[in-house]
């Protein structure tokens, strides 16, 4: 039987079962169940409420993060600032409560001090052409410094009238014993599907992470796009130094140290690509969730935290691994 | 009428003169070769044409109207439409997305609108069936061959009621039985009253598609004449310089 150029167009080639099991991402999935199977059976401490209770909050952090540095990830940047913006919104929302002032006035204006940064990196980045993993790396370098300043390299745990109220924000968890932060971490994953999935914006960040002459050609806005996903970034940051001053209770200046590396290692053991143009929110939640667990489980294994570096980096060249063999098969 | 008529065209870069009293029109529904070696001054005409550059002088009329191009995206509202000859298309987007690329269709209310995937795949699938491609609209943009990236450009360019489509070398560097298809797209663009300028180094491509031939050297125009009253020998004479200007 002839088919028809109509029957031909209309054909979908991939089914939704062969775009999952296509997914690194549902490797990670996989991976990250099996981990916890085991761990279940082979350690008496794993599957308690309490650890999991742990292990679910500590995933939030770098996992915020990393929703942020997705954006960033897929229009092919990078932004290794993160970890010092977190520190110095951290440290702005403390000393800004220390002084007397309400939560919202400090939540304000540590918002503001994100999106200021982000701004900052943005417009240099895409208005004066300089390479992100420069502009970001001297960023990275200015933050901390500037949190030093702010605090005079103390540590502040006094939060002015606020100060339970911050604590309850970080700390608390109101709904069925889930812990705040993931609930945040729930409700900005999903907005940051949605926003990459359904949106204008979205569909454009992907385009310049593909190909960044074609979006210019075509009448994509490539230039406020970039400005707008580092600002998401640095945003994203600031919201995790917010709810993690308020988890911890204090805020210090090397908070934050070495996290731009946790949450990149996570963006792409959650399959997003360094080259831009692939990512998801999810993979970003499932790429902190097998660190987390990695580092979690050899606690519990007894195994010296010593070996902690060589599993979480053996995760990351792994997964990016299973990526290059499909890839390999594909080009066959 | 002619769809678009440049007058004593000329656009100078300082010293260098790119394009020198340049004068056309080409009818709808007409494809035209536009030939010339590199440095000719073709894409600077192109470019003009695109809303890139702005002529240095001379006017441009479209439909009889003057034509005033400050950046490309204003040649797109005229009815415009370029395809670039590296196809500006984005590999890790579906066919469908890159041809909506920059004018995504959208639906609901107000400022909470969503990407209307379903009625982009729909049109996009009805582009490529007009366009006799086989080129699916959910296949990614990565796995598919030259004629169908070519495909998938020209697409973009029947989206709006595009009146004239300038398309840069759309044959260089595919596969010969490519070129076909691509000249096929080429035919169902000019059956649709579409005008077409063809840039191309290709002569045979230019011979076997094109109504009419213009060849550019040095900036000017140095031949304007129908495909049936000219030769790949005369052309080729007109490009390099042996032959001095037929007019």
């Amino acid at each position: 039987m002839a088919v028809t150029l109509d029957q031909t167009i209309a054909q979908k080639q991939h089914t939704l079962l062969s775009r999952i099991f296509a997914s690194q991402t549902f490797w990670v999935v996989i991976a990250v169940i099996l981990a916890c199977m085991f761990l279940s059976f082979a350690t008496d401490a794993f599957a308690t409420q309490k650890n999991l209770y742990n292990i679910t909050r500590n995933i939030t952090f770098v996992a915020i993060i990393a929703l942020g540095m997705t954006f960033v990830i897929i229009t092919g940047g990078i932004d290794l600032s993160v970890g010092s913006v977190l520190c110095l919104c951290s440290m702005v929302l403390a000393v800004t409560m220390h002084a007397g002032y309400s939560i919202e006035v400090g939540i304000a204006v540590s918002i503001a001090t994100a999106l200021i940064i982000g701004a900052f990196n943005g417009i240099l980045i895409a208005y004066l052409g300089f390479p992100p993993f420069v502009v970001t790396l001297g960023m990275l370098s200015i933050a901390r410094s500037l949190a030093m300043v702010a605090s005079n390299n103390t540590v502040v745990f006094q939060f002015g009238p606020d100060h339970d109220k911050l604590l309850a924000l970080g700390g608390g968890a109101w709904v069925f014993g889930i812990a705040n932060p993931v609930l945040y971490m729930i409700l900005l994953a999903l907005i940051t599907g949605f926003i990459l999935r359904w949106t204008k914006f979205g569909r454009h960040i992907f385009a310049i992470g593909g190909n960044e002459h074609a979006a210019t050609l075509t009448g994509v806005p490539v230039r406020q796009i970039k400005v707008a996903v580092y600002m998401i970034s640095a945003l994203a940051a600031g919201i995790a130094g917010i709810i993690q001053t308020g988890w911890l209770g204090a805020v210090t200046t090397n908070l934050g140290t070495g996290m731009e590396l946790q949450v990149i290692a996570a963006t792409v053991i959650g399959g997003a690509n360094l080259a831009g143009g692939v990512g998801t929110a999810f993979g970003a939640i499932v790429g902190a969730a097998l660190i987390e667990v990695i580092r979690n489980s050899l606690g519990l294994l007894g195994i010296n935290a010593f070996w902690q570096g060589v599993f979480i980096g053996g995760a990351i060249l792994l997964a990016v691994l299973f990526d290059r063999i499909r890839n390999f098969r594909r080009n066959d | 009428m002619a769809v678009l008529e440049l007058t004593n065209i000329s656009k100078h870069f300082g010293a260098i003169q790119a394009v020198n009293d340049v004068s056309l029109s080409i009818e709808p529904g007409q494809v035209v070769g536009l030939m010339g070696d590199n440095g000719a001054g073709k894409s600077t005409l192109v470019k003009m044409i695109a809303g890139n550059f702005r002529p240095s002088h001379g006017t441009m009329q479209m439909d009889g109207k003057e034509l005033i191009l400050h950046k490309p995206v204003e040649a797109r509202q005229h009815g415009i439409e370029i395809v670039h000859q590296d196809l500006a298309l984005c590999n890790n987007l579906t066919a469908a997305a890159n041809v909506y690329l920059g004018r995504e269709l959208r639906r609901g209310v107000g400022p909470f609108r969503i990407l209307d995937y379903a009625a982009m795949y729909k049109r996009a699938g009805q582009i490529f069936a007009e366009l006799k491609s086989e080129t699916r609209p959910r296949d990614l943009v990565k796995q598919m061959s030259g004629g169908q990236r070519q495909a998938v450009a020209i697409a973009r360019t029947m989206l709006s009621q595009a009146k004239i489509v300038l398309m840069d070398e759309p044959t260089a560097a595919i596969s010969v039985r490519q070129v076909a298809e691509v000249l096929n797209l080429i035919r169902h663009l000019r059956d649709q009253g579409i005008a077409v300028v063809l840039i191309s180094h290709r002569m045979p491509d230019v011979f076997d598609v094109a109504d009419r031939v213009i060849v550019m050297r040095r900036g000017r125009k140095v031949a304007d004449k129908t495909i049936a009253s000219s030769s790949p020998e005369e052309v080729t004479g007109l490009i390099t310089g042996a032959i001095e200007q037929v007019l």
